[in-house]
């Protein structure tokens, strides 16, 4: 039984490096543009992948995430800009802005529950390009006109399969390390004693109360950590875009990455993946349509969704692979299996 | 002074509005306890057909009329259609519809009618005896209209035979299904009769914002604001928090903060409400059963 545990582990490992491998060497397939929206991927992913934690895992509903992501972006341009920071040095910095905005969030939300919550963020969303543009912090914000940035130079320049080491190739692989320690973490976090906290609280707050949890304190901190990942993500947008203006952070950023989490799964931290790939493209597609399909497309699918796969993509393949393998135990019909598979049949 | 007044004046003409969206809201979450998060954006489409309909030639009220009807009809089945088969589901999946919900209309606006900022005539006259200083023909007719509104809402609900069983359906869905309500039907007619308020309430207000799609997103959120001050189960309390939002807007704007934070005030009072007396001015104290 071990051994065999172990074998499926290193086999995960291998298609893990292999993985790695072929995102290292995919932007020097494509043109730098693709790159760039490469980049915008993994960003995403870590801004869906901090809101999962909140909305997924612990069950409270943000809209305002995008208020998080703005805060990082302009923490990362403003130190970039006023206080001559090297770029990698601003992550840590608007990690610990959006955790401390998030962690004071998350009293007031403590009081609020599903609707409540969700008015309140969403306001907060609302109104978040109003203050960017408040004329007595201007001096930093730079006002409507936003932050013009420049992007940071690669450390080293080489050529790849005909490719230079540019700017935007540089950003990928750094924005790639980022997301790969954040994913750790979350995946770290979600598994282990906090994690179950957070669901159990998501799931019967007053049982999980009863049993020792301390309500106030995990649900702020998640609100702190998950607004600490979407900030990361602000600060890497911020950087990588090399400019941040109040009108790129409106309600519908927010909207865009409840979009995502949906879409990949809820309570799925590669579902994260999928979401984020799922917001970067698929509106370009759409845009050749029409101007506003981008968004009456993102409506039908998150209606849909809810209908037709409630626990997104990543739930979807579970579903199709718990199927699957349930048929395979019945045809093996083999003993050692039988133990394993009816948990395999619940969890589906 | 008369600069206070002034303000004043105006923003109990906005409160009208501020108030009818926040009825319209009271009454869906008084029927199913959901908000409705694309309220606004319903009512900006409403707004918009009443504007296609007057470009193409209808009278202003004929055209009123049509879009009131065309609003009910829209929310009766968008709750028929839509939002039925996930009535008993988690909140999360329902806010993630509204959103959805939100996203739709606001694109279709965009789409149909483009995003260019259009003006919308007001019914009332430019110049009329009753307009004064304090505030314009427009402030006052708006006001009238919502009054009226109000006022045949109160009658519906407090006179007729069906107003009073949407009432019971919203106290207690059990027993009014056991004397024969159809209580379905009638969250269907809530939703019918919230859509058509915030076509009113958009259709008020278009002349003063203008049209375009995200005309009504910061009233919504006035709207929000004044549902919870007032008790976002008590009608009457959302009406007067309409009120109270309105002309703290305009005097907060006009002497503390100025015009350009007026958004992060409806937020300061709607965070504020909801930690500090969350069942609002008016609103009952909600005992929960575990």
């Amino acid at each position: 039984m071990n051994a065999d545990a172990e074998r499926i582990d290193r086999r995960w490992l291998w298609a893990g490096a292999l993985l790695l491998v072929a995102l290292l060497v995919l932007p020097f397939l494509v043109k730098n543009y693709r790159v760039f929206q490469l980049n915008l991927v993994i960003i995403y992913a870590i801004a869906v992948l901090g809101l999962n934690i909140l909305t997924g895992y612990n069950g409270q509903i943000s809209l305002g995430h995008g208020a998080f992501y703005a805060l990082g972006a302009y923490a990362a341009a403003i130190l970039m800009d006023q206080a001559g920071w090297p770029y990698w040095a601003t992550l840590p910095a608007a990690a610990l802005a959006c955790f401390g905005l998030g962690f004071l969030m998350g009293f007031p939300a403590l009081r609020l529950g599903g609707h409540y919550l969700a008015l309140a963020t969403f306001a907060f969303a609302l109104a978040i390009p109003q203050l960017l543009k408040y004329k007595h912090i201007e001096a930093w914000t730079g006002g409507v006109q936003g932050i013009v940035l420049s992007k940071p130079e690669p450390p080293i320049s080489f050529r790849f399969l005909g490719q230079p080491f540019s700017a935007d190739r540089w950003l990928y692989v750094f924005s790639l390390a980022v997301a790969v320690v954040m994913f750790v973490l979350a995946w770290n976090l979600i598994r282990g004693r906090v994690g179950r906290a957070l669901v159990a609280i998501r799931d019967h707050p007053i049982a999980a109360t009863a049993m020792g949890i301390n309500l106030p304190m995990f649900k702020s901190l998640a609100f702190g950590v998950s607004a600490a990942f979407t900030g990361v993500a602000g600060a890497l947008g911020g950087i990588v875009v090399a400019f941040v203006a109040p009108d790129s952070f409106t309600v519908f950023l927010s909207i865009t990455f409840l979009v995502g989490v949906v879409v990949g799964g809820l309570a799925s931290i590669w579902g994260a993946l999928f979401g984020a790939v799922f917001i970067q493209f698929v509106p370009n597609l759409a845009d050749e349509i029409s101007k506003s399909a981008p968004w009456a497309i993102y409506g039908a699918f998150l209606i849909a969704f809810m209908y037709l796969l409630p626990t997104g993509v990543v739930g979807g393949l579970r579903k199709l692979a718990a199927r699957h393998r349930s048929r395979a135990d019945t045809v093996a019909d083999a003993a050692p299996h039988v133990d394993t598979s009816p948990t395999n049949r619940r969890r589906s | 002074m008369e600069a206070l007044l002034h303000q004043i004046f105006s923003g109990l003409a906005n409160g009208c509005i501020y108030g009818s969206v926040a009825l319209a809201l009271v009454m869906i979450y008084q029927s199913t306890h959901h908000i409705n998060f694309a309220q606004g954006e319903m009512a900006t489409f409403s707004t918009f057909i009443a504007w296609a309909l007057i470009q193409s030639g209808w009278p202003y009220w004929g055209a009123f009329a049509a879009t009131v009807a065309i609003s009910f009809a829209a929310g009766v089945a968008i709750q028929r259609i839509i939002l039925r088969p996930v009535e008993k589901a988690p909140v999360l999946t329902n806010v993630i519809v509204f959103i959805g919900l939100l996203v739709i209309f606001n694109s279709l606006a965009g789409w149909i009618f483009e995003h260019t900022i259009k003006s919308f005539p007001s019914p009332f006259p430019q110049d009329s005896a009753l307009a004064s200083v304090y505030f314009s023909a427009h402030d006052l007719g708006s006001a009238a209209v919502m009054l009226c509104v109000l006022g045949t809402l109160y009658a519906f609900f407090r006179f007729t035979k069906i107003g009073l069983g949407m009432r019971a359906a919203a106290l207690n869905p059990e027993s009014a299904r056991l004397v024969g309500i159809r209580v379905s039907w009638m969250l269907a007619l809530g939703w019918g009769l919230a859509a058509a308020i915030g076509a009113v309430a958009g259709m008020m207000v278009a002349p003063v914002v203008y049209l375009d799609p995200n005309m009504m997103s910061g009233i919504l959120l006035y709207g929000f604001a004044a549902a919870l001050l007032g008790g976002i189960d008590n009608p009457w309390g959302a009406v007067l928090g309409g009120f109270i939002v309105g002309v703290l807007e305009n005097l907060l704007g006009a002497y503390v903060i100025g015009t350009e934070l007026k958004l992060t005030v409806a937020l300061v009072l709607i965070v504020g409400t909801l930690t500090l007396r969350p069942n609002g001015l008016f609103g009952k104290a909600v005992v929960a059963r575990v």
